[in-house]
């Protein structure tokens, strides 16, 4: 048991891996079978995962040096808190979505579903890899792997449209890896060094311009997956892959692989005293919350559910990029929670707006009057993940705003606390008359109950589920809120086990 | 074994020789041979390496056991190893692939096509070992020689483009042989251990200084350096695909070798870099070469077109590594020597297979081609991402090291062009990658037909689907070695390339 425990992050990420070779080796005639390798796959990861949680609180690092990859650089895997939140919500919610695609990629009777598989297997062997990259040369490794394993999914319909949309979406992926290659390169040549320390091992000695080139070379590389405003336009466009990769990769695991790289960052490689001394902090800090306000306000204007969504997320990727740059620890806490908070509520909705689109053929938030008496279990999660995401109480939304308005007091910016409250109201007023509509107005089309599939109607129940218990019991579910507590102390060196 | 540096360019001579006489009575007997002796020299190589690497001694071979410096001396040491066992292996997976797609591409030319190989190989492995520069001149041409016949038994293109290559590798040759001269007449030896004794007592005679100009203009011609690569896009683009798979990926790079050769272990130390402006011209040259050559690949619709002017790019990686002088950068740019000779052979010998099966060498008409030939087509993509640098293929690992060494020399435009390129590329191989993973939509012989493109139709004999498997086994082999290169370059770099780079430490 404990030699499973210590090669659980190897193995974590190579299960996926071998799902990913296993897919198309089974094919398409026994797709039953195939379909056993991903769920099987996803099971197993979450458990390699989850059973390094009690460790990790306790203190324990696993660590695992694979081989020598670079003079003095290892591949080296380094569970820590932070890596952990992110690995846990990723594999977790990848179970869930196993079933869900199924019953999507089934009941819309799509194509090439062995690639699919295979390539969404290989997705989050990457994520789970940079969760537990030790160092960043490691971490760029599975981004980079993350980025092209992405693109397969994006241009799934095969259509002109797809292809077009998949050039700009390797146009952006490529330019922020070679970028983030580019940095570690300058960071490596400059300290000889590459390994996470938590607070950060970059000193201020090495001189502003050396620093803001490197700031910017990994603000451009993790910006583009984080949609950052001015870098955020490929991930609406990357809507049109089909809904389980909007709600797995462009909620969760992809766009806060840039999340996380900001976490890594500021952390772990600037430190977040060189990173607010030298005025970086308050750079992010604006870019995020522009991103926040425009991004919501967009929001609003789109008819189109899935592109609704879309812009949604990037507000709220932004969301955590703030509480990480506000740098004080009660915004770092609530940033850290909401990577799990706002993955829980947004992979519901986007699992509702799958199920509408395979049940009904309705992509048009103009389309959905009365739609709630037909699918009502549907349309109530989404309704839960609605009022989460406005930040109502007893939704795990809740929390992470709590702890991140709470921050923006301490560091004396009111004026993003007046930011994540304008936000609150706009999120409330794009999602929330999705619901009112789907209810209470009648449509003749839509009268008699008639719900999408078990396979996705359960992962929906599931994960509405998941985002109350975050809201009602925030350490209820895999101890996600003592987590985070671990890596603001671990960053900020600030403890909370004395009061809070 | 200490004859080992010997073995390996004899047996390919030999090998050449008697593969030309066994394949007049049948082309069978003269592969046979051929293979025979490629494959010999690969184990010899392979034996050398290993014993280099182990003992950490250089193993030297006087020809004919006239003693050096009077006579010639063969110098197996950590780069002619390196060097020796990158061009025998490739020499190994083309000679197994040559045979269907030479009958096929060249009908009745097979026959002189083994010797030659070999030939080939002979002269750049001799390249690679000898230890006396005089001696290099003449196992250049030989090499050059055997080129030449190879190249022209291309297409229709072929003969005129390989005129003009032998003018412009004549005259490479010509400067190469002047600067000897100068060398031979100023410091009165050939041989590069005792040249590298007397230069420093010479390095304000204006003849030696002129000698390393004209030797490293010489070897920029042959190594189709920018501005000084004219002559390639033609040449890879009429080549046999085996023959292109053979001499794309290594000859160029054999004169770069010959000029970090003159650079380390000819001439003194600080010679290259402060005497005579020669390493940081190379660079500058290099980094024109690698957004002129991607920037022109963007633009090409031929399949080895596209692939020649990405190979003027790719080459000059090496000219950078070159160019930046440290240690880690040299590293990238001596890396890159293999990485990019197993990516651009996989890449010319996929375009043989494609060809074989569809007759198509057009990007436009590849479309769909990922159904028909899966596998190779998976390999393909192996090859478009190590060339764009993605992780964990070889490509990626040689880029990090040149960045880091261009941060380290504090150049950075170079850094700018090393970032840019990568995006160039990925621009002109994802093109491709997206269109053969399309739906075979339209009937691609139409649209080639509109644009004026060259079809061959596929024949009865060769139906469209997998290469077979004398083509498909190699292409796979290369594949999977640029996964491998690139995990494992570190072992590669401690074992061999750490002790190459020594004499610029400190």
């Amino acid at each position: 048991m404990d030699q499973l425990l210590h090669s659980a992050p190897l193995l974590a990420i190579l299960v996926s891996a071998l799902a990913a070779v296993a897919v198309p080796l089974t094919g398409e005639k026994r797709r039953n079978l195939r379909d056993t390798w991903t769920i099987l796959a996803s099971l197993l990861k979450f458990a390699f995962v989850a059973m390094m949680i009690p460790g990790v609180l306790a203190g324990e690092r696993y660590e695992m040096d694979l081989l020598e990859i670079a003079p003095g650089i290892g591949l080296a895997l380094k569970v820590d808190p932070a890596g952990l939140l992110f690995a846990t919500s990723a594999s977790f919610l990848w179970i869930l979505t196993s079933f869900y695609a199924i019953g999507y990629m089934r009941g819309g009777n799509e194509r090439k579903q062995s690639r699919f598989f295979s390539m969404l297997a290989v997705c989050l062997s990457a994520t789970i890899g940079l969760c537990f990259a030790g160092n960043l040369l490691t971490f760029v490794l599975f981004y980079e792997i993350l980025s092209v394993a992405t693109y397969p999914l994006v241009i799934h319909a095969g259509s002109e449209k797809a292809y077009r949309i998949g050039r700009q979406y390797l146009i952006y992926a490529i330019t922020a890896g070679i970028a983030l290659v580019g940095g570690t390169a300058l960071i490596y040549a400059l300290t000889g060094t590459l390994d996470f320390q938590p607070g950060g091992f970059l000193d201020a000695g090495m001189g502003a311009p050396v620093l803001w080139t490197i700031f910017g070379l990994f603000a451009l590389g993790f910006g583009v997956k984080a949609g950052v405003m001015p870098l955020q336009s490929w991930l609406p466009n990357a809507m049109i892959a089909p809904t389980p990769v909007s709600a797995l990769l462009h909620a969760v695991a992809v766009v806060k692989a840039g999340v996380f790289g900001f976490v890594r960052l500021v952390g772990y490689v600037f430190g977040p005293g060189l990173f607010g001394d030298m005025g970086a902090a308050t750079v992010l800090a604006v870019f995020a919350a522009a991103t926040i306000l425009l991004a919501s306000l967009i929001a609003l204007t789109k008819d189109d559910l899935k592109a609704r969504l879309a812009y949604s997320t990037v507000g709220h990727l932004s969301y955590i990029v703030l509480g990480v740059a506000l740098l004080v620890p009660q915004a770092m806490l609530g940033a850290a929670f909401h990577m799990v908070t706002h993955a829980a509520m947004k992979i519901t909705l986007f699992f509702c707006a799958g199920a509408i689109y395979v049940h009904t053929g309705k992509k048009k938030v103009s389309q959905l009057d009365g739609i709630g008496r037909q699918m009502p279990v549907t349309l109530g999660a989404f309704g839960v993940g609605a009022v989460g995401l406005a930040g109502v109480p007893l939704v795990g939304g809740f929390v992470s705003k709590w702890y991140l308005a709470v921050g923006a007091v301490d560091a004396g910016m009111l004026i993003f606390l007046g930011v994540f409250l304008v936000s609150g109201l706009l999120n409330a007023a794009y999602l929330v008359p999705i619901v009112t509509r789907a209810f209470f107005r009648s449509s003749p089309e839509h009268t008699g109950f008639n719900e999408a599939s078990l396979l996705m109607v359960v992962p929906i129940f599931v994960t509405m589920l998941l985002s109350l218990l975050l809201g009602i019991h925030p350490d209820g579910l895999f101890q996600f809120f003592s987590i985070s507590e671990a890596i603001v102390e671990a960053v900020t060196g600030t403890s909370f086990t004395g009061g809070d | 074994m200490s004859q080992i540096p010997a073995l390996i360019p004899t047996s390919l001579l030999l090998a050449a020789l008697l593969s030309l006489l066994a394949g007049l009575r049948s082309q069978r007997a003269g592969h046979a041979v051929a293979a025979t002796g490629i494959v010999v020299s690969f184990a010899a190589a392979l034996v050398g390496m290993w014993e280099v690497v182990s003992t950490g001694q250089s193993i030297r071979y006087a020809l004919g056991g006239w003693i050096p410096p009077i006579g010639i001396e063969f110098v197996l040491d950590h780069l002619a190893a390196y060097m020796t066992t990158l061009i025998t292996f490739i020499g190994v997976v083309v000679i197994f692939y040559a045979p269907r797609s030479i009958r096929f591409e060249s009908p009745g030319k097979a026959t002189f096509t083994y010797p030659s190989m070999a030939l080939l190989l002979a002269g750049l492995s001799g390249m690679a070992l000898t230890g006396d520069i005089f001696n290099l001149y003449v196992f250049l041409e030989i090499a050059a020689l055997a080129a030449y016949a190879l190249l022209a038994i291309g297409d229709r293109g072929g003969p005129f483009a390989t005129l003009r290559y032998l003018l412009i590798g004549a005259a490479g040759g010509g400067l190469y042989l002047l600067g000897v001269g100068f060398l031979y007449f100023s410091a009165g030896t050939l041989n590069m251990a005792d040249l590298s004794g007397i230069l420093p007592e010479l390095v304000e005679n204006r003849a030696v200084m002129a000698a390393a100009a004209l030797m490293v203009i010489g070897l920029g011609l042959k190594m189709a350096l920018f501005p000084m690569h004219f002559w390639m896009p033609d040449v890879y683009t009429n080549a046999p695909s085996a023959v292109a798979g053979l001499i794309a990926p290594i000859m160029t790079k054999v004169s770069a070798y010959a000029i970090i050769r003159l650079f380390l272990d000819v001439y003194p130390p600080g010679f290259f870099t402060e005497t005579l402006p020669i390493t940081a011209t190379v660079g500058w040259l290099a980094a024109g070469g690698i957004l002129y050559g991607s920037i022109l690949a963007i633009g090409q619709h031929d399949y080895r077109r596209m692939l020649a002017y990405s190979s003027v790019g790719q080459i000059s990686y090496v000219g950078l590594g070159i160019g930046l002088a440290n240690p880690i950068g040299l590293i990238g740019g001596l890396l890159h020597i293999v990485n990019h000779a197993l990516m651009k052979g996989l890449l010319f010998l996929i375009g043989g297979s494609v060809r074989l099966r569809t007759g198509v060498t057009r990007i436009p008409d590849m479309k769909g081609l990922g159904k028909a030939m899966p596998w190779t087509m998976y390999a393909f993509v192996i090859g478009a991402l190590a060339m764009v640098g993605i992780p964990p293929t070889a490509g990626f690992f040689s880029k990090l090291y040149l960045l880091i060494g261009a941060v380290e020399a504090g150049a950075w435009v170079w850094f700018a062009v090393i970032i840019a390129s990568s995006l160039l590329s990925a621009v002109y191989f994802f093109r491709v990658t997206e269109m053969i993973f399309r739906d075979p939509g339209s009937d691609p012989a139409e649209t080639s037909r509109e644009q004026g493109g060259e079809r061959d139709e596929p024949t009865p004999e060769h139906p469209v689907g997998e290469a077979p498997a004398s083509m498909l086994v190699p292409v796979i082999i290369l594949a999977v070695g640029v996964i491998l290169v690139g995990v494992f370059n570190f072992a590669i770099i401690s074992a061999l390339l750490e002790s190459v780079v020594a004499p610029l430490e400190g």
